[in-house]
């Protein structure tokens, strides 16, 4: 296949950046788009041009780090990750434009890669258990029922991408902070730290410029593991808890 | 770290859940993730603990690893061959897939132990990188990845050589029962190979390390 490309060519995080055009030649149907990019990686090496820079790692919907928008929509078509998209998704000589995941939170360090280490400092502030979990018999001595744990798997199901915040014209990471407080909240070895969980990673995402919901649901749209919105209001109902708690001076 | 202050427990076995689900590619993923970058960092982080003193970065040690790294780095810019990264990588790929898979032999490890020289001789000689370390530059940080392959594929093709019967994951065709099962052989192969690195180009040292059975015998597992 031969595909048309404008890809967004930035020097560094100081520097402006434009789309340049590039022809992607000799492309398998089944080739992923990252092992497209591969191919005209080469061609560019081979011409003596730099090639273009991405995230990529697992290559299999696992790591969550190939941010890349494709024809505007992070992740591209389709529900999966930008590495499990497949060329045969587009028509023969089809123009795709690959930009950067764009939210203000996540500058642009070079071409299409972003820093999304702010991500990592919103799981610092909260984003975890500090309760031994147990070895393995421990597992079948905490009954937990089948609703609560079905919810837990499917909020546990976000890869952090980033994808929700890219596509958010409000660049909120709601779908993301939510998904992660409500897998661990409504488990019970998280359930010791749930209101310094909720308070801390929500102040933390403000912190790092992450802006609001209001509804567009455009998170939902592109996230690759599915994660429902619907978290992102068990997520403020949570929050408003906290919140009383700590101005009541309960201990949270 | 593990209850016992300075032991680490890391790859497989860093997981309270071990034997329930670390199976397949958790355990795998476990391995990766630690070897990549959990150990850099944990370790390191435990061991600045350990001195009573603040390192600082003017430390020789210090000095002595950044103008190696920067060499090595600058080294790779300057091989200005034809040949971009990824089709080393492919090429490595291609012969530890048909060489040194589950099923691996004396006679295919031998050649592909050949194969790797003269890829690695290659890839120090033609390959093409373009731009420097002055910024982000994935090419470069694979290519000195694909350098480390290089030596290490070698060095799982000369282990692999060197166990002579099969034990796990590891069949030679030579060793297999009548029925194609692995025929292991304790009485010589009762150990671990670590290996020392020996510098560059040169043939890594086996160090065995006995394997001593007390309480059990070790016995041949049938899945029959
Ligand atoms: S919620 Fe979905 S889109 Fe957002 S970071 Fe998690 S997986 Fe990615
Ligand atoms: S590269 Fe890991 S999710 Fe795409």
């Amino acid at each position: 296949m031969k595909f048309h490309l404008k890809v967004w060519r930035q020097k560094d995080s100081h520097s402006e950046g434009t789309l340049e055009d590039y022809t992607a030649e000799n492309i398998p149907a089944d080739a992923s788009f990252l092992e497209m990019l591969d191919i005209v990686n080469n061609s560019l090496t081979g011409k003596d041009v730099p090639p273009i820079q991405f995230d990529s790692d697992c290559r299999e919907g696992i790591c969550g780090s190939c941010s890349l928008t494709i024809n505007g929509i992070p992740h591209g078509p389709g529900r999966g990750t930008t590495c499990q998209l497949y060329m045969r998704k587009f028509r023969d000589g089809d123009t795709i434009t690959i930009e950067p995941f764009r939210a203000d939170a996540f500058p642009v360090q070079r071409d299409v890669v972003v820093d999304r280490s702010a991500f990592d400092r919103i799981i610092q502030a909260g984003g975890y258990i500090s309760e031994r979990s147990g070895s393995a018999p421990d597992a079948n001595s905490v009954p937990i029922s089948k609703t609560i744990a079905d919810k837990a798997m499917d909020a546990a199901a976000c890869i952090g991408c980033g994808a929700c915040a890219a596509a958010c014209p409000n660049g909120s990471a709601m779908l993301f902070v939510s998904a992660k407080v409500t897998h661990l909240g409504l488990l019970p070895q998280g359930k010791p730290e749930t209101d310094r969980r909720v308070l801390g990673m929500v102040r933390q995402m403000d912190k790092e410029g992450f802006g609001n919901c209001s509804n567009y649901y455009a998170c939902e749209a592109v996230c690759p593991a599915g994660v429902p919105a619907a978290f992102i209001g068990r997520m403020n109902r949570e929050f408003t808890a906290a919140s009383l708690k700590e101005m009541a001076g309960m201990t949270v | 770290m593990s209850n016992i202050p300075g032991l680490h427990v890391l790859g497989e076995a860093n997981f309270s859940d071990h034997g329930a689900n670390r199976l397949g590619a958790s355990a795998l993923m476990q391995g990766l993730a630690d070897g990549y970058f959990v150990i850099p960092y944990t370790l390191g982080n435990y061991l600045t603990t350990q001195f009573g003193k603040k390192v600082d970065a003017n430390h020789p040690a210090f000095e002595q690893a950044l103008k190696e790294t920067k060499a090595h780095v600058q080294r790779l810019i300057d091989i200005k061959g034809t040949r971009p990264v990824d089709s080393f990588h492919r090429e490595l790929g291609l012969i530890i897939w048909d060489y040194c898979g589950m099923a691996r032999s004396a006679e295919g490890l031998t050649e592909a132990i050949g194969k790797i020289q003269k890829l690695r001789k290659e890839f120090w000689s033609d390959l093409k990188l373009i731009g420097g370390a002055d910024g982000i530059n994935m090419e470069l940080e694979r290519a000195g990845r694909v350098a480390d392959f290089l030596e290490f594929g070698e060095l799982m093709c000369l282990d692999a050589l060197t166990r002579d019967e099969s034990c796990g994951g590891h069949f030679r065709t030579e060793h297999q029962t009548p029925d194609g099962e692995a025929l292991r052989n304790d009485e010589q192969y009762s150990f671990v190979s670590a290996w020392k690195y020996e510098g560059e180009g040169n043939t890594s040292t086996l160090v065995k390390e006995p394997l001593v059975y007390e309480q059990v015998k070790p016995s041949t597992r049938s899945y029959k």
